[in-house]
């Protein structure tokens, strides 16, 4: 086992900085990305419903 | 039919929206249990560093990041010229959809290097062929992705695109040979096909595993991207009428 303690754990041997710095925005992207993606989507999923509804009323 | 013809099917748009509507909460399922087992192996099981000390740990996303930055940058490429070559829509949008996602691995490569570089370099950036060239990488991402933004004819943005894509490609060898072709501070390859790993073998596995979580990752936030492009693209299809005829009903 690398770590005696949690706080060892995130100090990182001095380095939490650099170290969490990293993982921490790499996560963030990672929330980040996909929940833009999700949005877009529902975006082009609810203009395409509404270009379904002009269609129905134009015949 | 044969296989190949069969393959040949998703190249429709609707095939295609219905196979990555399909795969995608399977790739999330392995994006997060490859990252937990990376994780672990990276931060529980992998020892510390006898001259870094804990910075290296870095490393577990720093390659991966660095890999896929590279690798989604010549999927992009190579989409993009099917689509332009073959005029088949459904590479140029996936084309499109794989931008985004390669701009963000690699402002993580760049951003973890920083965070690396400075407690083993003492310094956040040099202006080294590595460095340089990765920064190029991004900013021809940023490039590709103004461009198609910027040219309202979507068959026409492709085609511009595609052809800055496939001019870009050139930077990838630069990037992959930098630290050989240049005497640079950056260290060289971690992996290579010729010798064997320079690094601990519970390491290499970390940074194994954290590269399948970032492909699974990678293939999940694409299709996802691609399917919010496909909606808007071919809102005047049949398909997509039916499509949204049937979320009504239900």
């Amino acid at each position: 086992m690398n770590w005696q303690s949690p706080s060892e754990f995130f100090a990182m041997g001095g380095h939490a900085l650099y170290v969490w710095g990293s993982y921490g925005l790499t996560a963030l992207l990672m929330v980040v990305e996909p929940w833009l993606a999700v949005r877009r989507r529902q975006r082009a999923m609810r203009d395409a419903a509404l270009a379904e509804v002009w269609k129905e009323a134009e015949q | 039919m044969t296989a190949g013809m069969r393959l040949f099917n998703f190249a429709a748009p609707s095939r295609f929206h219905a196979l990555t509507g399909w795969l995608i909460p399977w790739l999330w399922v392995l994006t997060a249990g490859f990252a937990v087992a990376g994780l672990y192996m990276g931060f529980l099981v992998a020892p510390v560093d006898a001259t870094q000390g804990n910075a290296y740990r870095i490393i577990f996303i720093h390659v991966p990041a660095a890999w896929m930055s590279m690798i989604l940058y010549l999927a992009m490429a190579f989409w993009a010229a099917i689509g332009w070559a073959f005029r088949a829509r459904m590479a140029s949008m996936l084309a499109r959809a794989i931008a985004p996602t390669g701009a963000m691995f690699t402002f993580v490569a760049l951003w973890t290097g920083a965070l690396w570089g400075k407690p083993s370099w003492g310094a956040w950036w040099v202006w080294d062929a590595r460095l340089t060239s990765e920064l190029i990488l991004l900013f021809l991402y940023l490039g590709y992705i103004a461009l198609v933004e910027a040219i309202d004819d979507p068959r026409r943005a492709d085609q511009a695109g595609a052809l800055l894509a496939v001019v870009g490609a050139v930077n990838i060898p630069v990037i992959y040979f930098s630290v050989r072709w240049w005497n640079t501070l950056h260290q060289g390859a971690s992996i290579s096909m010729t010798a064997a790993p320079k690094m601990a073998s519970t390491m290499l596995m970390a940074m194994l595993l954290m590269t399948i979580s970032f492909w699974a990752y990678a293939f999940a936030v694409v299709f996802m991207r691609v399917r919010a492009i496909v909606i808007e693209r071919e809102r005047h299809t049949a398909w997509v009428s039916e499509l949204v005829r049937q979320r009504k009903d239900d």
